[in-house]
């Protein structure tokens, strides 16, 4: 029995097929058209079950990715014949396929690594058009720019499977009313379509980063598909506005506490208690440096105000030190922009540490529809606590106590509890 | 040492399961880890997957027909070659095996030796 050479067990780079069934998705889409975007999706699957099949037993080729891509190709160029042969529902697009001499070579070019990243833009723009409903929206980003399954994103969102496969439902039959092309937007549209989908994926990855989710791994993954689909914006000349790198500079500082936010048992720890030096510093400077590319130009978005705050907090040594008058007036700023109780919220705890604990008080006081919210009633109960009035901060931490459904949370309430006797 | 030939049938092929990108990958992944321990025991000598294509030529006609017609779940999907001291060795290195869950069965074949 001959020796065998000691190779190490074979690794794939981790979420190979999830990333390259969503860059697959794309490519295909656009090859086939929007109206076959459930075939795309199905072909992914097929090509990675091919996959599965093979490397098992061969191992995993030289270049997976560009096995892959070859694969998808021959497999949409079988469909698309098929297709041809039973003359079934020509699309515009087989039609110009059918005129050309080769469809091999028609298709070939989109496999490209430009022409990849191009798809998967239009793609997200597909996904994210402003006549699909927003949670459809969000869905339909992550099965298919982020292949991530229909029970993954239920499992993120906390809710049932059935609910996303009809949100998902729903955002194909949108792009099938409506007949939403996978074109780039055009020079008027770009901007409205632009903020359409920098909304979306705000939205993921503040899903990723404040939902009470007791799975780390999946809040952690939601904020990486954020980020890896914003990264996509910033690097595409079209795309990489000032508000977009803003958006990334705001992902990077926020995920650089990632390490520090949660304890050993999955605790939370509030800013004011995290160890500062498990903050990212690659991190950190990635976001100041997007940052400092979104200075340009005279326009202000959310996004910027709200990066300029967390680079506040990323840049102070300790809790302490932070810089509340200047915070105080980038919310004051936030408040305009995109006025709501929870900016209002957050104005207010500002003004507690810029000013006083009193002011604090009185400026949450103000905000009515927060009143029962635990989030609310602790900030309250912890200004009281500051003030040195223990027996009011007792009540309202009590108060906040009921209010949350999360385990975390309430471990966190009843330690603010043991400091008020 | 005998060799012994490990049948696949069915399995994560067809599984429901396998419609997600990340669990496909991680089932893989419990794949090369078999493949390795194998053969860093010395006991893997190679495999090769089956299309589920392929035709019979049958009689002396020798008439050629499209097969298999095997069910997918009982398909053959591909086999290894091993070595192991007897059928039961053989039998025990299947417990590694990523593809029970999805239903998949192991055929164990002893491969037949030159008696001299």
């Amino acid at each position: 029995m001959a020796a065998q050479p000691d190779k190490n067990v074979q690794q794939l780079v981790d979420h190979l097929f999830r990333h390259e069934a969503g860059r697959m998705a794309a490519v295909l889409t656009r090859f086939l058209g929007t109206e076959n975007l459930d075939t795309a999706e199905d072909l992914v699957q097929d090509t990675l079950l091919k996959a599965i099949e093979i490397w098992r037993f061969r191992g995993v080729p030289d270049n997976p990715s560009a096995w892959l891509y070859k694969v998808a190709h021959n497999k949409a160029i079988d469909w698309v014949r098929s297709g041809q042969r039973q003359s079934k529902l020509l699309s515009a697009q087989q039609e110009k396929i059918k005129s050309t001499w080769d469809l091999a070579s028609a298709s070939e070019g989109l496999f490209h690594e430009d022409e990849i990243q191009d798809s998967v833009l239009r793609m997200m723009f597909a996904c994210c058009h402003p006549a699909i409903p927003l949670e459809s929206q969000i869905a339909l980003t992550l099965k298919t720019l982020g292949g991530l399954s229909a029970g993954e994103i239920a499992n993120a969102f906390l809710t049932s499977e059935e609910t996303i496969t009809k949100r998902i439902y729903r955002a194909k039959e949108k792009i099938k009313q409506e007949k939403i092309k996978l074109d780039p937007p055009g020079l008027y549209e770009l901007p409205h379509r632009l903020d359409s989908v920098l909304h979306v994926l705000y939205l993921l990855f503040n899903e990723g980063y404040h939902a009470s989710h007791s799975d780390t791994l999946i809040r952690e993954d939601l904020c990486a598909e954020a980020m890896r689909l914003t990264f996509l914006l910033v690097q595409h000349n079209a795309t990489s506005l000032p508000k977009v790198n803003a958006l990334m500079a705001l992902m990077c500082l926020q995920s650089s506490r990632f390490a520090a936010r949660t304890g050993d048992l999955g605790e939370i720890i509030l800013l004011e208690d995290q160890d500062r030096s498990k903050w990212s510093l690659p991190l950190i400077e990635q976001g100041l440096d997007f940052l400092s590319k979104a200075s340009v130009g005279n326009a202000l978005s959310e996004y910027h105000v709200e990066a300029s705050i967390a680079s506040i907090h990323a840049l102070a040594l300790n809790f302490e030190e932070t810089q509340w008058d200047k915070l105080l007036n980038l919310y004051e700023t936030l408040s305009e922009l995109k006025p709501g109780p929870m900016v209002s919220f957050n104005r207010a705890i500002a003004i507690g540490y810029a000013k006083s604990p009193v002011a604090g008080i009185e400026e949450l006081q103000k905000i009515d529809s927060l009143k029962e919210h635990y989030l609310y009633l602790t900030a309250i109960g912890n200004f009281y606590l500051l003030h040195g009035n223990t027996a009011m901060a007792k009540i309202s931490l009590e108060k906040a106590l009921v209010k949350t459904s999360s385990l975390q949370e309430s471990e966190l309430i009843k330690r603010k509890i043991q400091k008020c006797s | 040492m005998e060799k012994f030939m490990l049948i696949f049938h069915g399995g994560s092929d067809v599984a429901p399961e396998m419609r997600n990108p990340e669990a496909m990958q991680k089932h893989m992944q419990k794949w090369f880890e078999w493949v390795e321990k194998l053969r860093k025991e010395g006991r893997y000598e190679g495999g090769e997957p089956l299309e589920p294509r392929g035709k019979f030529v049958s009689g002396p006609n020798k008439i050629v027909t499209d097969g298999p017609f095997a069910e997918s779940k009982e398909l053959v999907g591909g086999f290894f070659i091993i070595n192991a001291k007897d059928i039961d060795e053989a039998v025990a290195l299947t417990a590694d095996y990523p593809d029970f869950i999805f239903n998949g069965k192991v055929q164990v074949r002893p491969i037949q030796k030159m008696e001299m």
